[in-house]
């Protein structure tokens, strides 16, 4: 026997079909069925595998319930089993032959916004869960803010429990307007209303007989078809520079390579690009991979980038086009979501900040607003900021920062703050203005 | 990089930049990176990305296998040939030595999976790295689904799951404070048959027992165990020879093989991809101890 082996079938072509992948963040009340939509969706498309449905099965029993609590397939850990809660955000995988999906299932309770939050920032898409019976609740509204907030270029309603409400198409319509009334106040650019029964599997996978009147897509269909392709911005050019690469070898000698991952932008050798916050200016030389050179870089490749002039480039910089750059500010108005729970935010307080490839320092200068997330109300009056809570804030920072605005660009737009006491990550945030 | 004119990437493609990412931001951010290399199929993969990640350079940290010494000797070869083919610094923390030094116990059932721990805590506060890279991924375990990519342990290695970092975008928060490290799972994303897609499109050569082999085994707890010198048939077990393959390469102690015919990375492929049981729960005697076994073993440190 070999020690080593890459064992071939004869003709086998070894790559399988290239698919593409859609990240979706899963939201909804405490009992509205999310648990059991996903084990659904993992059961229908074989996902499911028989000893996590053992395991399951057998702890159901033990514990009394009535039936298969398919909520223990993604409530891993021990508190969250004792409590029967989700705490926090819990990952999952299925894919069919068209796409290859990530759920980032997040927890409901009002407690855990952060985590809902956590799983929104890097969503393609969020589905929404309401119980038909209930209607729309404080909870699917928060969801549905948290989502614009975040940017979610994609929404989905799923209107669950039809079976309880004898598949009435009125029901369905009223939720269906409510919904779109309240979605019309948010920034929501795609809103989709699906009826199911994530239970028995109505409009899951293939349509339902219980729902003539529903002309749709099943679930899956649509998970399977959102078009997501143009969701990235391929027009401004925004390669925040991660790491240089210089090897020390007697191989390769004078070689200095700019690497990074594209956040937005289709780069080409030749290109005329800005170096920031230097402001000089060079050409892309070659975009290198290990696989060799490649002809384009976009996102969300990781590639190395050469220029054809020595210019001093480290970590934290960013490489643009000269005639469409980012701000280069220290002056920062953001929307904030709290995330410690030791302490609140206040004005004054000083943090770090991590912005793409980019760590300073900085100070809050000012809160103008707590947002109440139901009401959307705003807060002028409020002094800080607790935890879950979510505001309007002006920073200061000790360096700039090459900054679009969040709803422009999710990578260049967004930032953390962190305790320097204890290096917890206590908030995120979202640039609205820089200047 | 196919499909460029629709400026479409694979879901691989994908997934290769998300991880090569995660390796830069680790390599720039953390002082003394270590790579946790086992020589299973994870591992190769994720030695590959650290190639991608810093090429032309070499990979520049070090690579560390905790060896319970209790081997598959084909993985062992492989390991040492891979390391000199890159020319890479192997740490091998060894719990033969640390059971000779007295400093961990022999567990009563002979698995070494627990008492790997200190041994690979010991190593860690010796060379002082603050950075360890796994190759765990997330569909491996219910605990594991709950993992950031960037994990804090505290100075004594420990997992805290209602204690975690929320993880924003790709914003990954390294900081810690001197004898606290970072575990870092670039492959938090990937699952078993896309590694198994990626070791085809990469022609990644494997240790043999990965591909289907006459071996003699035991039928124990409802799992094929391999007869060598760690594993011997008790009471009424009848060794017999059997075709098998090895779904993950562990401690060969608690490391079962399945029944497979399945000779061709092709093979191999279509037989995950038609299967119904997880890869840890066909093969690994460790989990089966509890519900909660990995959280456990989690909390006190273990990858």
């Amino acid at each position: 026997m070999s020690t080593t082996a890459f064992p071939v079938a004869e003709g086998a072509a070894p790559e399988g079909r290239a698919m593409d992948l859609l990240r979706f963040a899963t939201a909804g009340s405490v009992d509205d069925g999310k648990s059991t939509l996903i084990g659904r969706l993992l059961y229908d498309t074989k996902s499911l595998f028989t000893d996590q449905l053992a395991a399951v099965e057998a702890v159901s029993a033990a514990r009394g319930d009535e039936y298969t609590n398919l909520a223990l397939l993604t409530d891993g850990l021990r508190a969250e089993r004792e409590q029967g809660i989700t705490i926090d955000v819990a990952h999952r995988y299925f894919a069919t032959p068209r796409r290859k999906f990530i759920i980032a299932d997040t927890p409901g309770h009002i407690q855990y916004t952060r985590n809902m939050v956590t799983g929104a920032s890097t969503a393609d898409l969020a589905l929404i869960l309401v119980d038909a019976r209930k209607g729309l609740v404080e909870q699917s509204r928060r969801h549905a803010f948290l989502c614009s907030l975040l940017r979610v270029p994609h929404l989905v309603l799923c209107v669950n429990k039809m079976d309880l409400v004898d598949w009435s198409q009125d029901v369905f319509e009223r939720i269906s307007d409510e919904f779109t009334a309240f979605a019309a106040k948010l920034e929501v650019p795609d809103l989709t209303v699906v009826p199911i029964s994530a239970l028995h599997g109505d409009n899951i996978v293939t349509r339902s007989e219980h729902t003539p009147w529903y002309e749709g897509p099943s679930l899956l269909h649509h998970l399977e078809r959102v078009h997501i392709a143009s969701d990235r911005n391929l027009v401004d050019v925004r390669f925040p520079v991660q790491y240089v690469i210089r090897p020390q070898s007697t191989t390769v000698t004078d070689y200095r390579g700019y690497a990074g991952q594209v956040a937005s932008g289709v780069l080409k050798p030749g290109d005329e690009v800005m170096v920031l916050p230097s402001g000089f200016t060079s050409r892309i030389a070659g975009i290198e991979t290990a696989d060799g050179p490649v002809a384009e870089a976009f996102p969300p490749m990781s590639v190395t980038v050469r220029l054809t002039d020595e210019i001093d480039i480290s970590r934290g910089d960013l490489i643009c086009r000269p005639n469409n750059a980012p701000a280069v500010a220290q002056d920062i108005e953001a929307m904030i979501c709290w995330m410690d729970e030791s302490q609140p935010l206040r004005p004054g307080g000083k943090y770090a900040i991590k912005h793409t490839t980019r760590s300073a320092r900085t100070v809050v200068r000012g809160l103008h607003y707590r947002l109440d997330v139901n009401s959307l109300h705003r807060d002028e009056t409020a002094t800080e900021l607790g935890l879950n809570e979510i505001g309007r804030v002006r920073l200061r920072t000790t360096v700039p920062l090459l900054a679009d605005e969040y709803r422009r660009n999710r990578t260049t737009g967004g930032f953390i703050l962190i305790d320097e006491t204890t290096n917890r990550t206590v908030a995120a945030g979202m640039i609205v203005d820089t200047n | 990089m196919s499909g460029t004119a629709a400026y479409r990437v694979s879901h691989l493609d994908a997934l290769e930049a998300e991880s090569i990412f995660v390796m830069r931001e680790v390599v720039a951010e953390l002082e003394r990176p270590v790579l946790l290399f086992s020589g299973g199929k994870d591992s190769i993969v994720m030695l590959r990305l650290a190639q991608k990640a810093f090429a032309p350079a070499r990979i520049p940290f070090p690579v560390m296998h905790v060896d319970t010494g209790h081997n598959f000797a084909e993985v062992l070869d492989y390991r040492d040939q891979r390391v000199a083919e890159l020319g890479l610094q192997l740490v091998v923390a060894s719990v033969p030595e640390a059971l000779e030094a007295g400093l961990v116990r022999e567990s009563a059932d002979g698995m070494r999976n627990r008492i790997q721990t200190p041994v690979l805590l010991a190593a860690v506060e010796k060379y002082r790295f603050d950075a360890l890279f796994g190759g765990a991924r997330r569909d491996e375990e219910k605990a594991r689904a709950k993992e950031r990519v960037f994990s804090f342990r505290d100075d004594f290695g420990q997992w805290d799951p209602k204690n975690q970092r929320p993880e924003l975008w790709s914003l990954y928060n390294g900081r810690h404070h001197p004898g606290e490290s970072i575990r870092v799972f670039p492959l938090s994303n990937w699952t078993e048959l896309d590694i198994w897609h990626y070791i085809a499109r990469e022609r990644l050569a494997l240790p043999s027992i990965y591909y289907a082999h006459e071996r003699l085994v035991v039928e124990r707890d409802g799992m094929l165990y391999a007869v060598n010198e760690f594993i011997r048939p008790r009471g009424a077990e009848e060794p017999f020879k059997a075709q098998v393959r090895y779904r993950t390469v562990g401690d060969a102690s608690c490391t079962a093989a399945v029944r497979s015919d399945a000779d061709t990375v092709e093979l191999v492929i279509e037989e995950v991809a038609a299967t119904r049981i997880t890869e840890r729960g066909a093969t690994r005697g460790d989990d089966r101890v509890s519900e909660a076994a990995m959280e456990d073993r989690k909390r006190e440190g273990y990858f």
